[in-house]
Parts: structure tokens; sequence; C-alpha cells
């Protein structure tokens, strides 16, 4: 009888530290394993320095970047996805870092619309140049064919004596 | 002194230049006239009637030669200040702000003389004394024939000179000395009434990234190419002012032209390969505004030489031909324009200042008085034939030209998208490689095929018959080719795409070889060696023009590797933990930190190379850190083979730290083509641009005298 509250006690400690041991493990694996450099990379590959002209904040040398990139990586580790990333970067420190002009329309209506129009220059140019070659409607005889298949070597030969 | 004496000579260049520009300007009174009778307006026919009665031939020819004889002055004028702008950079006048600022005495004497291109002042100084060696070049041709254009390329030569060289003297002068005033140290060009001369102990050294050897020929390639394009401009010019709009300038300027676009050519690779060596981004072009800058004159430049070939066969796109060589000049003018006005964030916009407004304003006032003159020779550009078919050489070419452009444009509203955007909606926006290359990829691809059909259609006419007849053996060996690399290396479509591309290119360029050779052979008599030897030298030019198809397919081959199988990884190692990518094991075996001779900090680790167990070789990447600028370099350790390069750069290291160090390690395949493509290209250009007797110094039988004649034009 004297032993028995002992035992409850020791039940409840092992319990207790089981689930504790259970808790750890599961934010552990919630978690993961820490994003790689790589991982880290693929979007700041995207990104763009906010600071220094032109730089891809994936080789930006900058201690800024360092932090910059630090933050990819704690954005991944708390499960950030890569668009959400790159939206918070946006947000945050204007669309300027992201390469990429997020409103396509306005960033690629002016060069399509531009070469479809050099296009229809083109096309209405070559329509009031071409004048239609004036085509025998007799098949050509086999005398025709022999000069046509030979007409490149004619023309060399020609050109050659020319230069002579 | 020396540098009062430098900026003496800057001043009386200028002065001359601008003298040569007037006199040639009003040296032809009678073609100014002709010039102002073709505006229809009262005032103007008022003019022109002043000016012919103003004409007088001999006066005339005395006043072009004066011209003629300034503009030849104006490039010892500039040797000699540049001579002392080296003289200054190399003994170490820091009281002169220019060296101050690009150089410092831990410097070797190579890139203190490297430096005049290394900073604004003097970078204009060089595109100008550039400018001026061509435009003596030009002068010193024989002019017998086009005297008539003579006064108005001085015009143009010099109008351009004068720009950039007042620009030199009033804004950038790199001969300004720095003075202690009251009001502290500044750069004046005269000494202040209460400033007294001052020199820093040091300067402040070149920028880092342009201590690289590369650098030594990289800007001046590119400005060899930007200043001679501005020959082939003033040419057009002259030939819209005078109403000689035949194709004379054409021919004239023909080989400026090659060699204008070889300069760019190479100053654009160069910069590549500077990029990829120096910049430390594992690739050899960005997409920076400051590289499209230079890639935008060359699209025009490229869609012109293919051009005036129709002008030159057919008469035809003589307005377009003038208006493509204006484009040229104006986007030359805007490159170095971009570069140093600090209107757009670039990696590469070394040098800026506010001379940003005058440089846009030049562009404006020649693009839109060039355009003028077109507007008012229109008439005499018409057309001299039509276009017979849609397949024809002419017509292929055309298309050829709609795709540069389609080019350009994308290119051109990528870089000032940033600035629209800010303007209009206040919103900074950065436009980067996704852009350019989901819209011009397509655009490229085109393009390339345009080069594997154009060679094998006819000047005036040709068919889908003649020209199936004349593709299908190509087209056979490009799928023959696209399944050996479909079932050996890649399943990548858009890899398949491209590399079909390329086989036709290369198939269609050999196969034209042949047929000249086998038709040379048959008639000559010829062995196959002798027939394509002769081949090429009969038209330097057509076959010349063949190899640089074929060299920019090495370039494409290059550009698809690295573009579609770059593979990269970064991580820290310990000492003797290895890496692995690409089939390659990297193992970090030792670092050391030490100064280098120079002054600056190295940290150089050594890696270890492997592959399948055999040991390759040794890779040093390196930080190199600049003390007197206060800037990094990583510098790549490469392994280059023509399967892949091997890029590894140092990316952190503490001494203190027990972390290991931090590498980042790229797989490129097949990025040597490029370089090689480039080489090739160089080879191609030569043969195409290489001279021909002049025939109008080739001493030839009196019976063949006028049969030679009428064929040199």
């Amino acid at each position: 009888m004297a032993k028995r509250p002992i035992r409850i006690t020791q039940y409840a400690i092992l319990f207790i530290a089981f689930m504790m041991i259970f808790l750890a493990l599961s934010i552990v694996s919630a978690q993961g394993p820490a994003p790689t450099d790589d991982e880290v990379n693929k979007i700041a590959k995207k990104l763009y320095c906010p600071v220094c002209e032109n730089t891809p904040l994936d080789v930006c040398p900058t201690e800024a970047c360092r932090q910059w990139r630090e933050q990819i990586r704690e954005m991944l580790s708390e499960g950030k996805t890569e668009d959400e990333i790159i939206d918070f970067f946006a947000v945050t420190y204007g669309e300027r870092s992201t390469g990429d002009p997020r409103d396509k329309l306005k960033a690629y209506l002016i060069p399509v619309v531009a070469i479809l129009l050099g296009a229809a220059l083109l096309v209405s140019a070559l329509k009031a140049w071409k004048k239609p070659i004036v085509t025998e409607s007799t098949p050509p005889t086999r005398e025709a064919k022999q000069v046509h298949q030979d007409e490149y070597i004619a023309k060399m030969e020609e050109e050659l004596k020319k230069r002579k | 002194m020396i540098a009062n004496f430098g900026f003496g000579i800057l001043l009386i260049t200028f002065f001359v230049t601008v003298y040569s520009a007037v006199t040639a300007s009003v040296s032809n009174p009678k073609g100014l006239a002709l010039f102002f009778r073709g505006i229809p307006t009262r005032r103007t026919r008022l003019i022109a009637d002043w000016l012919e009665k103003r004409d007088h031939p001999q006066q005339s020819a005395a006043l072009v030669e004066s011209a003629r004889r300034a503009m030849l002055l104006v490039w010892p004028l500039l040797t000699l200040a540049s001579g002392l702008l080296i003289y200054l950079l190399i003994n170490n006048h820091f009281e002169v702000q220019f060296v101050y600022e690009v150089t410092s005495r831990s410097m070797p004497t190579y890139l203190k003389v490297t430096a005049w291109w290394g900073g604004q002042a003097g970078s204009l100084l060089f595109w100008s004394w550039l400018m001026s060696a061509f435009a003596s070049l030009v002068t010193l041709r024989k002019w017998d024939r086009d005297r008539e254009f003579l006064p108005w390329v001085i015009l143009v030569l010099c109008v351009t000179l004068a720009f950039f060289i007042g620009m030199t003297v009033f804004f950038e002068n790199p001969f300004a000395q720095l003075y202690q005033t009251p009001a502290g140290v500044d750069a004046f060009l005269i000494q202040p009434a209460d400033g007294i001369l001052f020199t820093p102990e040091d300067g402040r050294g070149l920028n880092p990234l342009l201590r690289h050897p590369g650098m030594i020929i990289h800007p001046p390639m590119l400005y060899l190419g930007f200043v001679s394009f501005v020959v082939p401009f003033a040419f057009a010019i002259a030939a819209l002012i005078t109403g000689r709009t035949d194709d004379r300038w054409i021919r004239i300027t023909r080989r400026w032209t090659l060699w204008a676009w070889l300069f760019l050519t190479l100053g654009l690779v160069l910069g590549g390969r500077w990029a990829y060596d120096v910049l430390g981004w594992g690739g050899y072009w960005g997409w920076d505004p400051v590289e499209i800058a230079a890639f935008m004159p060359w699209l025009t430049g490229t869609a012109f030489l293919h051009s005036v070939m129709i002008q030159e066969k057919r008469g035809m796109l003589k307005h377009w031909n003038m208006l493509l060589i204006i484009l040229t000049y104006d986007l030359v003018i805007f490159g170095t324009f971009l570069t140093r006005s600090g209107v757009l964030s670039s990696v590469h916009a070394f040098a800026q200042s506010a001379i940003g407004p005058l440089f846009f304003g030049y562009i404006v006032v020649t693009f839109v008085v060039s355009v003028g003159l077109i507007i008012y020779r229109w008439g005499s550009l018409r057309s001299e034939t039509e276009m017979t078919s849609l397949l024809s050489r002419e017509a292929l070419f055309l298309f050829n030209n709609l795709l540069f452009m389609s080019i350009l444009v994308v290119c051109f509203w990528g870089v000032i998208y940033p600035l629209t955007s800010e303007l209009f909606t206040g919103s900074k926006v950065t436009v980067g490689p996704a852009y350019y290359e989901r819209a011009n990829g397509p655009l490229f691809a085109t393009l390339m095929f345009l080069m594997g059909i154009a060679p094998l259609s006819a000047w005036g006419h040709s068919t889908m018959k003649t020209l199936g007849r004349a593709i299908w053996k190509p087209t056979i060996g490009a799928v023959v080719v696209t399944a050996i690399v479909f079932a050996t290396y890649t399943r990548n479509v858009y890899a398949i795409i491209g590399f079909f591309l390329v086989a036709l290119v290369i198939l269609v360029t050999l196969y034209e070889y042949w047929r000249g050779a086998r038709a040379r052979q048959k008639s000559q008599s010829e062995n196959i060696f002798t027939a394509l030897w002769n081949l090429t030298g009969r038209d330097r030019r057509r076959y010349g023009g063949y190899i640089i198809h074929l060299s920019m397919m090495l370039m494409a081959i290059g550009i698809l590797g690295i573009e579609l199988f770059q593979v990269e990884t970064q991580g820290t190692l310990e000492v003797n933990e290895q890496a692995s990518i690409g089939g390659y094991d990297v193992v970090y075996e030792d670092i050391a930190r030490f100064i280098g001779p120079d002054g600056r900090e190295v940290t150089r680790a050594v890696l270890g190379v492997y592959q399948d167990g055999a040991y390759l070789g040794e890779l040093n990447p390196r930080i190199d850190y600049y003390f007197d600028a206060q800037q990094q370099m990583t510098i790549p350790g490469q392994r280059s083979t023509m399967k892949d390069d091997l890029y590894v750069l140092l990316v952190s290291w503490e001494p203190a730290s027990a972390t290991g160090a931090t590498f980042k390690i790229f797989v490129n395949p097949l990025v040597n083509w490029l370089w090689m493509g480039s080489l090739l290209f160089l080879f191609g250009i030569v043969i195409a641009a290489w001279p021909d007797k002049d025939p109008e110094r080739v001493a030839v039988p009196a019976g063949k005298q006028i049969r030679q004649a009428s064929a040199a034009d």
C-alpha cells in the first residue's frame, strides 16, 4: 500500500517526459532541415540587391545583401514559398528588388505592339513592291529544267570568266 | 604647369575642330544653295540666291582644303594632350583631380596608363582621340571621285569631334587641378586668386573592377567600334546633303562599316569575357543596361550590313539604309550617354556626371536633323527595282532586318522601362534577364532559321521549289545531328530546337562552300582545296560572311550550353571536405591570406579537382581586397575544356572562424565554344573586310581600262 502513490508519480513523470519528447520531435519535424545555400540562392537569383546597382542578390558581396539572404533562409524555414518571399521583397523594398517587372502587360505591351506594327509595315511594303512574275502556262521543257538545274554552275562560271 | 599646358592644348584643339566644321560648311555655297532651293519657301529661295552669288570654285576648293588640314591637325594635338595626361598619370601627379581619382602609388605602371579610360574625363578624351585618328584616316583617302562629299564628311566628323572635345574641355576636363581655398579643396582649371595648389599624399586608385587585364583591351575595342561607325554616318549625311544618293556612299564605307562592326563585336565579346573573369557571377552576360547600350548599335549595324547589300545588288531600301546608319550613330552616342549620365543603374556605370542632358540634347538634335534630311531627299531615295518574290534573298534580308529591329525594340524598351515607370508611376523597377530572354529567345531562334535559308535563296527570285531543292540535304543532316543530340546529350525542348537550328546553319553554310568549290573544280580543273581557297579569295565578302555565320553558330552552342545546362551549388567546406557537382569532386585543401605586391589583400584558397577519382588539377579562387578603393573583387578559379568550365568562387572565409570556407561552384557546359566562335569570327571578318586592290590604282592594259573602271563601281 505504501508503494502505490510513488508508482503513480513515476508514471506521471514518465508520461510528461514522453509527451515533451513527442512535442519536441513534432516541432523539429514540422520545421524540417535548415534551408541550404542552394535553396536560398535559387530565390536570391530572382531578386536584385535593393541597395547596389543592378546586382543580383545571390552574387552581391555586401553585408546588407548577406543579411537579406539570411532573411530568405529564415522565411524558407518558416515554410514560406518562393512566390511569398518574392512578394515580401517587392512590398518591403519596392518592385526594384525583383528582376522581372510584375505588371507583365505594361512591360510587354509596347514591344509587342511595336514589333507587330513593324511586321505589318514590312508586309504592306512587300505587297506594294511585289511585282508578280509572268509565268508561262505551259510546263517547262526538259531542256529548260536542265538549264534551271545548272543555273548555279553557269552563274559561277560566268562570274569566273568575268574575273579571270 | 604640365596640366595647364594640357588644358591649353585641349582648348586649341576645340577651336581648331570648330574652325574646320565651320569652314567646311561655308566652303560650298553652291551646294548649300541647292539644299535651300529644295525647301519651297520664299525665305529659303532668297537664301539660295544669296549663296549662289557667293560661289567661287577656287575659293571653295581653298576653304575645303583649309578645313581638311585643320581636321588633320586634331589628331596630333589630341595625341599631345593624351601624352601629357599619361605622363601625369604615370608620375603620380595627384594635384590633378583626374589622376587623384583613378590612380594610386601602389598601382603598376600599365594600369596607370589604362586608367586613361578608367574615369569619365579621361575616357571622353580617349574617345575623341580615337575619333580624330579615324577622321584623319578618312581625309587621307583618295577623294578624286568623291570631291563633293569631302566638305560634308569633314563637317559631320568635326561636329561629332567638337561635341566630345567640348565636353572634355568645358565639363569633364582631365587637367583640372586641386586647389586649397578658404572654402575647402576643389578642382579648378585656372588657379583661383585665393587658392594654393593642393597635392594629396596618394590617389584613390582605379576601381578594382577595371584593374583586370581584360580592361586594357575591352574599352578600346568598344570605343573603336563606336567611333568607326561615325564614318559611314558622315558619308550618309554627305550623300543626303549633296543629293548623290546612289550607292556610292555605301561602296566607299563598306569596309569602314565592316571594321566598325568587327571592333564593336570584339568589344562586346571581350566585355563578356571580362565579366566572366571579374564580376564573379558565373556568367558572361547579365542583360545589364550598359551591356545593352553597346549591343543596340551592334544590332542596327548588323542589320545595316545586310541591308546595304540589297541596295548594292537591287537598288532598293535606300531610305531604310539611311535610317539604319542614323540609328546606329545615335545609338552609339546613346550608349556613351547611358554609361556616363547616371540616369540608369548599372554595374558598368563607372563614370557618371551631369553631362547627361547635353548628350541627350545632342542625340535629339542629330536625329531630328538627319531624319529631316531623309525626308528632304525622300524622292531621290526611291527604289530602282521592285520585289519579285517573298523568298528572294532581298525579301529574306528584309525579314532579317525586321528581326534585328524587333530585338532592338525589346532591348530599348527594357532599358528605358525603368525610367518611364518611375516617371509616370513613381515606381522604380528593375528589368532583368527574365524579360530579355523571354522576349528575345523566339526572335533569336527565327533569326537563326533565316541564317539557315537565306544563303540558299537567289537574288531577285526564289520559289519554294528551288529553295526546297537546295535545302533538303542540309535539313536531313541537321535532323540527324539533332537526333544524336537527343539520344546522347539532352531532351530539353529548347535545347533540341537550338541545336537543330545551329546544325542547320552550319550545314547550309558548309554546303554552300561545297557547291561553290565543286563548281570551280568542274570549270577550272582545280583540286578541292585550291578551289575552296580561290572561291573565298574571289568573293571574300560572301565567303567571309559565311565564316562569320559559322562563328555565330559556335557562339550559339556556347550560349545554349551555359543558358540551359548551367548547374551550381554553394556550401561551406571544412579542410579536406569535398563538394560534388556535374561529375566533378572538389576538395578544399588550404587557404591563405596575404598582402599582394600592389598593396591588395589576397585571400586565396587551394582546391583539388577530381573526376571519377582521377586528380585533374588545382584551382585557386580568391578574394582581392583593395584598401585604397575599399572594394573587393571575387576572382574565380577556372578549369576550362571544350565540354565545360568548372568555375569556383570563394564566397567567404574568416581566419577566426571555425566554420570553414564557403564556395560557390558552377559547371558551365560548352561555354568555351563561345570564345572559340569569337576567334573564328575575327578570322571571318578579316577575310570579308580585307582590302581589294584599288581598281583606280591597278595598272591595266589600255584596252581593258574602260571595263575595269566600270567593274569597280
